[in-house]
């Protein structure tokens, strides 16, 4: 597949937010890029039209019940036949901030053995709690199976913010030990909270931003084709989106959000 | 039959509660001898089925799908007939 050919979807739904900047990322890469409304997919059924599907940030239906539960189901209930199919396809699939808490809540994600009845994770409030918006540094712990950052090498630190209440990613607490092996066995952890210089964060604020188990920010499934991460990758694409552009003299031309972004149009044109 | 289901969504025992936590804390500055809170949701729904045994079948099912995530939640569910 040819780059130009590559049709992402970026979908929405009453709450989301930064789809065109989400949007406007993937069109600098010289893909296809539509903002499409849920309600379209399922009117139309043509999700298969495309080869990447994003769920973005935001607070969908007003992160009512859990935050990503009332999409995630919905989205299972409405369009769940194509979404199988999509995902069986090894169609990728990303969900930034909400949309990670959306793909964790239908149990797409960590989808250890496929895609699980119930959530097999959490996303709980933060710790500290309340909104937490700052830049923070992430550590790729990915080995190669996430399509999205296999090209990032492994213990790079990217700068790229967070903007959340409920982040703090979690196991059930008697199994926690065994499935972050589990996590590093099938090469599924894919980001951790760490410091500027690169050391975990061990659990402290404001290195982690919100209390999450073994400072993880972003895990993919087990084949590596979808991908969530609670940091904002499209809001650090450009420049002159980085906090500090103004006492700069120099600066690269794209913030490290695009390296998140950019690996999957790798994929794409390798594999289809 | 109608039945009046309640469905009481709650952290399970050892997680942690920022939200109890914090209103914990406030209690106790306003005076309450308060040694915990925890913080949870209730839901209140009408349902039609046709026996209470059915009632409670739908409401654990809703709690699996939706309501709870058995991560980090327990629910509880108390069912009454409508009169």
């Amino acid at each position: 597949m040819k780059r130009e050919e590559v049709k992402v979807c970026v979908l929405r739904v009453g709450g989301t937010n930064c789809d065109a900047e989400t949007k406007r990322a993937f069109e600098e890469l010289k893909v296809q890029a539509d903002i499409v409304h849920a309600n379209d997919v399922v009117r139309r059924r043509n999700l298969l039209e495309y080869h990447v599907l994003i769920f973005p940030g935001g607070f969908a239906h007003g992160d009512y019940v859990r935050a990503g539960a009332i999409w995630a189901k919905w989205i299972l209930a409405k369009l769940g036949t194509e979404l199988k199919a999509f995902v069986d396809e090894n169609r990728p699939i990303l969900g930034i901030c909400n949309g990670f808490q959306v793909l964790v809540e239908a149990g797409l994600l960590p989808g250890f053995d496929g895609m699980s009845l119930y959530p097999e994770a959490a996303l709980a409030t933060n710790l500290p709690p309340g909104y937490n918006c700052r830049w923070i540094n992430l550590k790729q712990e990915n080995r190669g199976k996430c399509v999205f950052t296999r090209h990032i090498p492994k213990g790079k630190t990217l700068y790229i913010p967070v903007a959340h209440s409920e982040g703090r990613f979690m196991f059930v607490k008697q199994k926690e030990k065994q499935l972050l092996e589990r996590l590093y066995e099938t090469d599924q952890l894919v980001f951790r909270y760490c410091s500027k210089n690169g050391e975990y964060a061990q659990g402290s604020f404001p290195a982690n931003p919100n209390g999450s188990f073994h400072d993880i920010a972003g895990i993919c499934n087990s084949e590596g084709t979808i991908f969530g991460l609670m940091p904002h990758p499209e809001r650090a694409f450009y420049w002159w989106q980085q906090p500090d552009w103004t006492k700069q003299m120099q600066m690269p031309q794209y913030g490290d959000g695009k390296l998140v972004l950019e690996g999957v149009i790798e994929y794409l044109t390798k594999k289809f | 039959m109608r039945y009046h289901v309640k469905i009481e969504v709650s952290l399970k025992p050892g997680h942690s509660d920022p939200e109890g936590e914090t209103t914990a804390r406030l209690l106790k500055e306003l005076g309450y001898r308060v040694e915990a809170v925890n913080v949870g949701k209730v839901y209140n729904v009408v349902l039609e089925a046709a026996s209470r045994k059915e009632a409670k079948t739908k409401a654990e099912e809703m709690c699996k799908r939706l309501l709870a995530n058995p991560t980090k939640d327990d629910y509880a569910i108390a069912i009454e007939e409508e009169k």
